[in-house]
């Protein structure tokens, strides 16, 4: 039973890392882009640390819960560094797909 | 069991990273670059954190959570050098 | 209650740099846990200078069903994002969009950005100078005063609520 948990979070969240980088290759502009890393991939670490600390909690005779550590930080820098990369994006006025709704214009 | 969805998650995240790198050198401008780098980062955590759970060993752990460290600090530099021109003021 | 102000100029940050210490020696053993209590009473003690607005925090309850209901958004809006990267790009319909902001304090409005950015479809992308506006981006958005009115009511109001100026 715990394996089938475990395995079943491995794989959910390998396969969110690998939609926020299929993410980054597809999409067309700059904006979009930014959407697959900071959701998916950010979900799918977080998975993945979590399996980890599942793993070793249970398998050894210690408690072991430092990946939440990681989880968080991920989770508080992700969107940070998506708002300075979107603000420095806006800054050299890099080109959106024609069909963007904008307002600023 | 375990060790099928590991090595399913290694091929996963193997493609994650060739994907990230393509866009890498694929840019076209600078923030993409910088984007996909900051992906690069965290693809690198996740398979860190996969090959912990494969070789049984909590010592890949302190190399990601260092990872997780100075991929953030290095993304927000490079944001701030596209914002400002300048990295220190 | 003066002594306690001085003792802990900044209660919560003291607490979360315990937990931070204990959680990275990954241990819960007497020694660690009183060298984490002595570290967690001195920096925020040697580093109040730095720390110059005070936060207060109301209605610690209205913030932890805030909490549990972003971490629900977050699994349902990577299955939505999902779909849309795994679908054709050509169906996207991008657009970008203003939220007025009624919360004033700074801690809360980079809350309520980050929320936003984690959550369905949308990374926040610019915070005007004045401070009454975020620049959000959609990756795929129909109706745009829908989609407003449901950031205001489900983020914007339960951080108005628990983080106001004193």
């Amino acid at each position: 039973m715990f394996e089938w948990i475990l395995s079943a979070l491995v794989l959910l969240g390998a396969f969110f890392t690998l939609v926020g980088s299929l993410g980054l290759y597809k999409l067309p502009d700059f904006f979009m882009r930014l959407h697959g890393p900071t959701k998916a991939t950010t979900l799918g670490v977080g998975a993945l640390l979590i399996a980890s600390a599942l793993y070793f909690s249970f398998k050894t005779d210690y408690i072991s819960m430092h990946e939440v550590l990681v989880t968080i930080f991920l989770f508080i820098t992700a969107p940070v560094s998506a708002h300075l990369m979107a603000k420095a994006a806006i800054h050299i006025k890099l080109k959106q797909v024609k069909r963007t709704q904008n307002p600023m214009k | 069991m375990l060790e099928t969805a590991l090595l399913i998650g290694f091929a996963c995240v193997s493609l994650a990273f060739v994907l990230s790198f393509l866009r890498l050198i694929k840019g076209p401008d600078l923030p993409d670059r910088i984007l996909a780098l900051d992906t690069l980062y965290i693809n690198a955590i996740a398979l860190l954190v996969l090959l912990g759970l494969y070789f049984q060993s909590a010592l890949y752990f302190e190399a990601a959570l260092l990872i997780a460290v100075m991929g953030f600090v290095a993304t927000i530099g490079l944001s701030k050098y596209l914002l400002r021109g300048d990295i220190m003021e | 209650m003066n002594l306690f102000n001085k003792m802990f100029p900044h209660p919560v940050l003291t607490l979360v740099l315990w937990g931070i210490w204990l959680l990275l020696n990954n241990t819960l053993s007497a020694g660690h846990v009183v060298l984490g209590l002595v570290f967690a009473i001195f920096i925020p003690w040697l580093t109040s200078g730095f720390w110059p607005e005070k936060v207060r925090m109301k209605a610690p309850l209205t913030l932890l069903k805030f909490l549990l209901i972003v971490l629900w958004d977050i699994l349902v809006a990577n299955m939505a994002v999902a779909k849309l990267i795994l679908g054709r790009n050509k169906n996207l319909k991008p657009g970008f969009f203003y939220i007025d902001l009624d919360i004033q304090t700074p801690l809360g409005i980079s809350l309520l950005a980050n929320t936003i950015s984690l959550t369905p479809g949308t990374v926040s992308c610019d915070l005007t100078e004045d401070r009454k506006r975020l620049l959000v981006h959609a990756l795929h958005i129909e109706d745009i005063p829908t989609v407003v009115k449901e950031i205001k009511e489900r983020y914007e109001a339960p951080l108005k609520e628990v983080f106001t100026e004193c």
